[in-house]
């Protein structure tokens, strides 16, 4: 089949939906890849980077349209470009279906299949498919580099001849993927960073990126997580309280950076005016939710504006401001998808509507709309446990004195016994035997674990002092003896030369 | 010839034991382990020529050609066994030393002279030494064959419960004893031939009974407990001939695989007894908890990915099963691991006790395949550093790794010490299939969040994973 990929029509978008390096992958799976002349330009891959992979550069959308089997797009079809789909085809892209009912409509009744590469379902195994994920770390990423740039200080804190440097003050609300993005990034620039998130489990994801979680002070433990690990709406005295720490925190830090959403609803508004106007001059918030209304209320959406000295950075365009590492990973994420929607490997894509992942992904099919699909059968974060019962205090038994007494006294009792039947001669030879063993118990506890197997065979070698006995006997006249004796000999000497020689190999071999 | 007389004899032996003492000292590491070994050389030979010279009367061609024709085959064997073979060599060894305390137990007690030399106390005494002599002999000579065979694959290295087993080991330690005393009363008239063979036959078949019954991740016990068993034949062996040089050896190397038996079963937090009695979690223990859950979803990795998360890297621990041994992957672990140092990255190895069939198997491989001992490390050594680690790469081990053995108070391997590699950024679990390990427990290692699986033969896909690198 083959694979068309446009020029990206909407205003200002630089990605586009496939990399030469995922090109060569397609045509691995046995597709076919057109691209149409130019669709690369934004993120600097040239229509001669395509084509030396073996793509087909096509001239006009129109005609790419008309040829390709699946058609890969970033932003939703708009325009025209919805009515060229023909229903034989496929589509992928993001699409937005709550928010564009009447595109959804539309291409529906186009009777192609589409798939959303927003409705993606959040399970372990779709991770390698959600775009939403990949273009938000670039979009948190994006946010901290926008930031610097308005923000007039370092980062980092220096000590220099000229003076003291403050680190600058970083605050994250919001701790998912974009946010955990950003906290990195305004780490490694080397900002101190505070972060707020409703639900409680990303604490610890806070903390491993060496942030500081703001703990709110709040008597109901309630948690935030909703379906898919997704935050959901909270009570009216949480967000009280949050916006009161907000408010708190807006007059000591110099950026903020919000990403705050709930799927389906506009963005929750976290950072009143009043709270932007606090904050210190030459200040900078950038709000990750700007295209679903924003969490700041001053946020214009795609444009940054200035209040009171605060900057207020509204882009909603940032991960096609990273055109080429959004292109390169969304393309992955699609090839991701496309790999399942091969199962041969043949270049013939089979929607497997009983696969979760394909199911959840396909918005239409043959004219009927299956969005939204059935709940997810599995969350990505694990189903709250039930506190653990209480183990009872477990009773460590000791061992007891006692036991150690009694068994000490009939092993000192029976030696007294056997001391008292046995020989001068026997005894000597116990006294050396049980000695021994001590040695041996000394001197084994040393041997490192490394050189346990060379310890088996070397042992195994001097055990075979055995032979001794056989040497002992081998002299007799009874021709029975002296057979057995030959045999033991012969035996035990496979024995001493097998395991010394076996030993030394062993340990020849060991080297720095 | 000159005199070797009784005095120098002994001389000999108190040299030898010493030299013998020293080669066992010499392993504490690996610097001196190889001057170790000479001084067993040494001692043995020295032990030997000065028993040729002084015992010997006698038929000294036949012991030279039996000397020669044995020796040149435990050479070719050692020169021709693989590493991987190591226990399957370890454990046909001790069967040979087995054997050899038999058959000197029945020569010794054949000897014409012996009612001569002993009378009454002393006799019986020395009816027992050579009945214990012959029976720890048989019980090592038998128990080690059917080890090397579940080694080497000739037999199903499944545990094979019999109904009432315990009983029946029951019945032939009582038979045992009880053909002991027959013995005795019996040698003191002159005969007893007839008891000593009954009691062999019981003995036999203890040893076979013994290990068939245990299953095979078990086997570093039981290569070690019959590494030990095969000292107190040969220290039993020495009281019978009053010889202080075996039993000082015999006591040597019985107390050192019975400490390899004790790491081993703490290693696995499991009693010795249990280990020995056989089978799995089979005394009435629960089936795993957790077991049957669903408990996620693995995420599988192609070894592309797996060499440039392995080349970003700074800190690769990489933690070898008994899968490695099976694949034969240790030289391209290797040749990975030399690969990703030029790189800068620093590669280690963790070691957990059990790993392996043997006690050491693991360092063996990886020396065989030249890794340097100096980045593999013991478990106790590494498990903190685990926090640290970017990736852990975990080659055909499983409930080594398996934290439910720390989490899970019912899992059949609860309170086992375990690698704690899910402790690092990212695991990559090296397997087959998603088969349970040899305790039968799944493994939640796989379904964690910062696990990848990479499926398929550990040789195959480490060898695209170097290519990739």
């Amino acid at each position: 089949m083959r694979i068309g990929v446009p020029k990206e029509i909407f205003a200002g978008e630089k990605r586009v939906a496939t990399t030469p390096d995922v090109a060569t992958q397609l045509m691995k799976l046995g597709f076919d890849v057109s691209i149409e002349s130019g669709a690369g330009e934004g993120s600097n891959f040239s229509d001669s980077a395509y084509s030396d992979v073996g793509c087909d550069i096509v001239d006009s959308a129109s005609e790419l349209w008309s040829k390709s089997d699946i058609v890969l797009k970033v932003r939703a079809p708009e325009g025209d470009e919805a009515s060229q789909l023909r229903s034989d085809q496929t589509l992928i892209s993001f699409l937005w279906p709550a928010q564009n009912p009447e595109l959804l409509k539309q291409l529906t009744e186009s009777g192609a299949t589409v798939m959303a590469m927003d409705s993606v379902p959040r399970i372990s195994r779709a991770q390698k498919v959600d775009a939403l994920s990949s273009m938000a770390n670039i979009a948190g990423y994006r946010a901290v580099v926008e930031a610097a740039q308005h923000f007039g200080r370092f980062f980092t804190g220096q000590i220099t001849a000229a003076g003291k440097v403050p680190p600058a003050k970083v605050l994250v609300i919001g701790a998912g993927v974009a946010g955990l993005a950003a906290i990195g990034a305004a780490k490694s620039m080397g900002a101190i960073v505070r972060s707020f998130d409703t639900r409680p489990e990303v604490k610890e994801q806070i903390e491993s990126m060496d942030a500081e979680f703001l703990m709110l002070d709040f008597e109901d433990d309630e948690d935030g997580a909703g379906e898919g690990g997704y935050a959901k709406v909270m009570s009216d005295e949480f967000i009280k309280a949050e916006m009161a720490l907000f408010a708190e925190q807006a007059k000591d830090v110099d950026i903020i950076i919000t990403t705050a959403l709930i799927p389906g609803k506009p963005a929750p508004r976290l950072i009143t005016a009043e709270t932007a106007r606090s904050m210190k001059d030459g200040s900078v918030i950038v709000d990750l939710a700007a295209e679903q209304g924003g969490n700041c209320e001053l946020t214009v959406a795609g444009e940054v504006t200035e209040v009171d000295g605060v900057t207020i950075i509204g882009y909603t365009d940032l991960p096609s401001r990273l055109a080429a590492q959004s292109s390169q990973l969304y393309g992955t994420n699609l090839r991701h998808l496309l790999t399942d929607l091969t199962p041969e490997k043949d270049g013939n894509i089979v929607v497997d509507m009983e696969d979760e992942v394909i199911r959840g992904t396909t918005v239409c099919k043959d004219g009927e709309t299956t969005w939204p699909p059935p709940a997810p059968k599995l969350s990505a974060a694990p189903p709250k446990a039930a506190p653990a019962p209480v183990a009872a205090p477990k009773v460590e038994k000791k061992p007891s004195v006692l036991g150690t007494v009694v068994g000490m006294v009939i092993a000192g009792l029976a030696l007294l016994g056997l001391g008292a039947v046995a020989p001068a001669s026997f005894m000597a030879h116990f006294t050396v035997f049980v000695l021994a063993c001590f040695v041996g118990y000394m001197v084994i506890w040393n041997v490192t674990a490394a050189l346990h197997t060379p310890l088996m065979s070397v042992t195994n070698a001097i055990s075979s002092i055995i032979v001794i006995g056989a040497l002992l006997q081998i002299s007799s006249d009874v021709p029975l003896i002296k057979w057995i004796a030959v045999a033991t000999v012969l035996i035990t000497s496979v024995n001493i030369f097998g395991g010394f020689a076996v030993t030394r190999r062993m340990l020849e071999m060991f080297r720095k | 010839m000159f005199e070797v007389n009784e005095g120098i004899i002994q001389v000999s032996y108190i040299i030898a034991t010493i030299l013998f003492i020293l080669a066992l000292g010499g392993l504490s590491n690996q610097e001196t382990a190889r001057r170790g070994n000479w001084y067993g050389i040494t001692g043995m030979a020295i032990a030997l020529v000065a028993t040729l010279l002084g015992d010997v009367t006698q038929n000294m061609a036949y012991l030279i050609v039996a000397l020669l024709v044995g020796g040149t085959v435990g050479i070719i064997a050692a020169r021709r066994v693989q590493m991987t073979q190591m226990p399957e060599l370890v454990a046909i060894l001790h069967s040979l030393v087995g054997m050899a305390a038999v058959a000197v137990g029945f020569a010794n007690f054949m000897d014409p002279d012996r009612l001569a030399h002993y009378a009454g106390v002393e006799l019986t005494i020395h009816d027992i030494e050579t009945y214990l002599g012959i029976l720890i002999g048989a019980v090592t000579f038998s128990g080690s064959v059917i080890a090397f065979g579940k080694l080497s694959g000739r037999i199903s290295g499944n545990p094979l419960a019999l109904p009432a087993r315990h009983w029946l080991n029951l019945l032939l330690l009582i038979g045992a004893i009880w053909y002991g005393y027959q013995f005795v009363v019996e040698s003191a008239g002159g005969g007893g031939t007839g008891p000593l063979i009954i009691m062999t036959v019981i003995a036999l078949l203890f040893g076979i009974h013994m290990v068939m019954a245990i299953g095979g991740a078990d086997m570093p016990v039981v290569v070690s407990m019959l590494n030990s068993y095969s000292g107190w034949a040969a220290s039993a062996t020495g009281f019978m001939l009053g010889n202080d040089l075996l039993i000082v050896t015999g006591a040597l190397v019985g107390s050192s695989g019975a400490i390899l038996s004790y790491i081993m079963c703490r290693a696995m937090n499991r009693k010795f007894l249990a280990v020995i009695a056989g089978g799995f979690g089979t005394g009435g223990g629960a089936p795993a908890a957790g077991g049957g859950e669903d408990q996620g979803e693995v995420m599988p990795i192609d070894p592309l990915e797996t060499a440039e998360l392995l080349s970003n890297a700074k800190e690769v621990m990489i933690i070898p099963g008994y899968g490695m041994a099976v694949a034969q992957a240790q030289h391209i672990v290797h040749e990975i691991t030399q690969a990703l140092r030029e790189k800068g990255v620093n590669v280690r190895f963790g070691i957990h006790p059990v790993a392996g069939r043997m006690p050491g198997h693991m360092n063996v491989l990886l020396a065989e395949a030249k890794v340097p001992y100096d980045i593999v490390f013991e478990m106790d050594e590494i498990n903190d550093e685990f926090p640290d680690v970017d990736v852990s790469v975990v080659i055909g081990a499983n409930d080594i790794v398996n934290p439910s053995a720390l989490t899970d108070p019912d899992s059949p391997i609860a309170g086992m010490p375990v690698l704690e590699c899910w402790k690092g950024t990212t695991s990559i679990v090296l397997k087959r299939s998603m088969a349970t390990g040899y305790a039968g427990v799944q493994n939640p290692l796989f379904f964690l969040e910062n696990t990848r699986m990479l499926f398929g033969d550990a040789k195959a896909t480490l060898d695209e994973v170097f290519k990739a690198l």
